[in-house]
């Protein structure tokens, strides 16, 4: 790695995940993540309120692991950035806070950014510089998007969107019809393993002619399967688990990788990056490589571990935007919890860096 | 030893610098805007290091507010200083917000004997305190609705935001007492804990004083979509 590449520690609270990376250029230096995951189990879902009080046990503790995993000192650093949005409003507001104290006491630059653009970036530090244009899609239990970029620190365009549900939420929600817990994503690619994609033909969501190409929906299909497993069980007869698990499952990355291929092709792209929890899905990474070979297009998968919400990919961005000279932002900051996509970071208005610069 | 004091457990966003050598407040500075703890504090911060003429270097401890108080901004207050404390090297310490008040209350003359504190936290509720003729805190903190502690607080002053909220429970709220925190009145409890060796039995500054359990609905049962 280059000595004079940017040294940056990124923060990402938006979730219920405290992650604290630290990167210097594209190459990952440690990536340290503190989770409440199990203090939301048994509610099915991440309860903000308990995600932002678990974030600010775990701060100081989950950044002082990143800098001994780094082996670096504070001081060494280039600059400091954090998730600004979009996310919980009180779980990014303590990530938030904490990184402008760290920028602010170490004398650091800070760069608050976007969380979607970070989910995209972290896939330098895997496969090097993102080429330009880069299509990605974006699947987790917060989002499920279609997004171009052609430069990761200052533009990002929506293709498309879920218009309801996110593929991450749909997991959740047929995993908690099976009885099989939380979080549904990795439960369900388990079971789907042993079971037989083909058994029940699940709608593929606004797939007809006329619908939004690169708009998705998961809420029919969620029902779908509830129906057909509620039939089952008055029936009286037992719900098989791996098939309904590998059928649904396999109506979701249908859907998923369909898209994207088609929205590459569209735009003349001729790379796919795939981001976010569920993209630690085996039977998405299995297809979706397959699709794009067919196709002609390089596809780019981080690895799980760098897929899920952490503090590595805010470090990428924020190395990224130390690089190539972006502005960083101001001290009041704020955190936007629908930050939108197209925001990449978040500059201090002229005024502000001009007194902040006397 | 140079204190830097902040909280943000009441609709008040407040900074202090003290130096406790000479127990004189260097610069303050207070803004009430409940909504927007998160964007005022570190500029607040930063103003009153520059109005008292201090490298942020030179700062040898953080006090900070550490509620009771309704707002998200709480942990504003705590994230900022457990980040300060641990990039500066420098110990952080925890005071309830409560106390802040409390000593405000009797800097300012606005009590003198037992009174007591409240704040408002929301939901028809209030955080309160009750304290002996020397400032020292002898109930609470606790949340409850005012009518079930009416009897408690009868006949004495209070100050407070949730006291003067509530003139039926708490009729002797003193009008120009402090409403909300002052950070100048949080850095002299600190500092006053510090030099008297007690500073150990101050709150952990690490966890907020929540007094409630965290909303979580747990979501009912799978909603069947077949009509029953
Ligand atoms: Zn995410």
């Amino acid at each position: 790695m280059a000595a004079d590449e940017p040294l940056v520690l990124g923060i990402e609270t938006s979730c219920d995940e405290t992650g604290v990376g630290i990167v210097r250029g594209t190459t990952l230096l440690a990536d340290a993540v503190a989770s409440s995951v199990e203090e939301h189990g048994r509610f099915g879902g991440v309860v903000p309120e308990i995600a932002s009080r678990a974030h600010l046990e775990a701060m100081v503790p989950t950044v002082q692991r990143a800098l001994d995993e780094a082996g670096i000192k504070a001081s060494d650093l280039d600059g400091i950035a954090v998730t600004a949005g979009p996310g919980l409003a009180g779980a990014l507001l303590v990530g938030v806070s904490a990184a402008k104290a760290y920028a602010y006491a170490l004398g650091k630059p800070l760069y608050g950014v976007n969380h979607l653009a970070s989910h995209i970036c972290v896939d330098q530090l895997e496969h090097g510089r993102l080429p330009s244009p880069t299509m990605a899609l974006l699947v987790s239990g917060g989002h499920s998007s279609l997004l171009f970029t052609e430069d990761i620190t200052s533009e990002v365009r929506s293709l498309g969107a879920t218009i309801d549900d996110a593929a991450g939420e749909a997991f959740d929600k047929v995993a908690r019809l099976l009885n099989l817990g939380f979080p549904g994503g990795p439960v369900i690619d388990r079971y789907a393993r042993e079971g037989d994609p083909a058994a029940i033909a699940f709608p593929r969501g606004l797939s007809g002619a006329k619908d939004p190409a690169y708009d998705f929906s998961f809420s029919g299909l969620k029902t779908a399967v509830s129906r057909w497993v509620e039939a089952k069980r008055r029936a009286g007869e037992e719900v098989p688990v791996r098939d309904v698990s590998a059928s649904f499952q396999e109506a979701v990355v249908d859907v998923l990788t369909r898209k994207a291929v088609r929205a590459c092709k569209d735009e003349g792209v001729d790379h796919l990056m795939i981001g976010g929890g569920v993209a630690a899905n085996s039977r998405l990474r299995a297809m979706a490589q397959e699709r794009c070979d067919r196709a002609g297009i390089t596809l780019r998968v981080p690895r799980p571990k760098l897929c899920t919400d952490n503090g590595a990919m805010v470090a990428a961005l924020g190395a990224e935007m130390v690089r190539r000279d972006r502005a960083p932002s101001a001290f009041d900051l704020s955190a936007d919890s629908s930050l939108p996509v197209t925001e990449t970071h978040v500059p201090a208005s002229h005024d502000e860096l001009h007194r902040l610069s006397e | 030893m140079l204190l830097l004091a902040f909280d943000t457990a009441t609709p008040a966003v407040t900074a202090a610098v003290l130096d406790t050598g000479t127990g004189e407040v260097l610069a303050s500075a207070d803004q009430i805007d409940a909504r927007r703890h998160g964007e005022l504090l570190l500029p607040t911060i930063d103003a009153v290091l520059r109005e008292a003429g201090v490298a942020k270097e030179r700062v040898g401890g953080i006090a900070v507010g550490v509620g009771p108080g309704p707002y998200t901004g709480l942990r504003v207050g705590l994230a900022t200083a457990a980040a300060l404390g641990h990039a500066l090297g420098i110990p952080v310490h925890g005071v309830c917000t409560l106390d802040g008040i409390a000593r405000a209350a009797r800097d300012t003359g606005a009590v003198s004997g037992p009174f007591v504190v409240a704040t408002d936290a929301r939901r028809k509720e209030v955080y309160w305190a009750r304290y002996d003729a020397d400032g020292v805190r002898v109930e609470g903190p606790a949340v409850d609705r005012p009518a079930d502690i009416a009897e408690k607080v009868a006949g004495l002053p209070s100050v407070g935001a949730g006291a003067l909220l509530y003139p039926e429970t708490f009729p002797g709220a003193v009008q120009d007492g402090p409403a909300h925190q002052s950070a100048a009145a949080l850095a002299a409890f600190a500092a006053d804990a510090v030099a008297a060796g007690t500073s150990a039995e101050l709150p952990s500054p690490s966890t907020p004083l929540y007094l409630r359990r965290p909303d979580a609905e747990v979501p009912k049962n799978y909603k069947t979509v077949l009509p029953a």
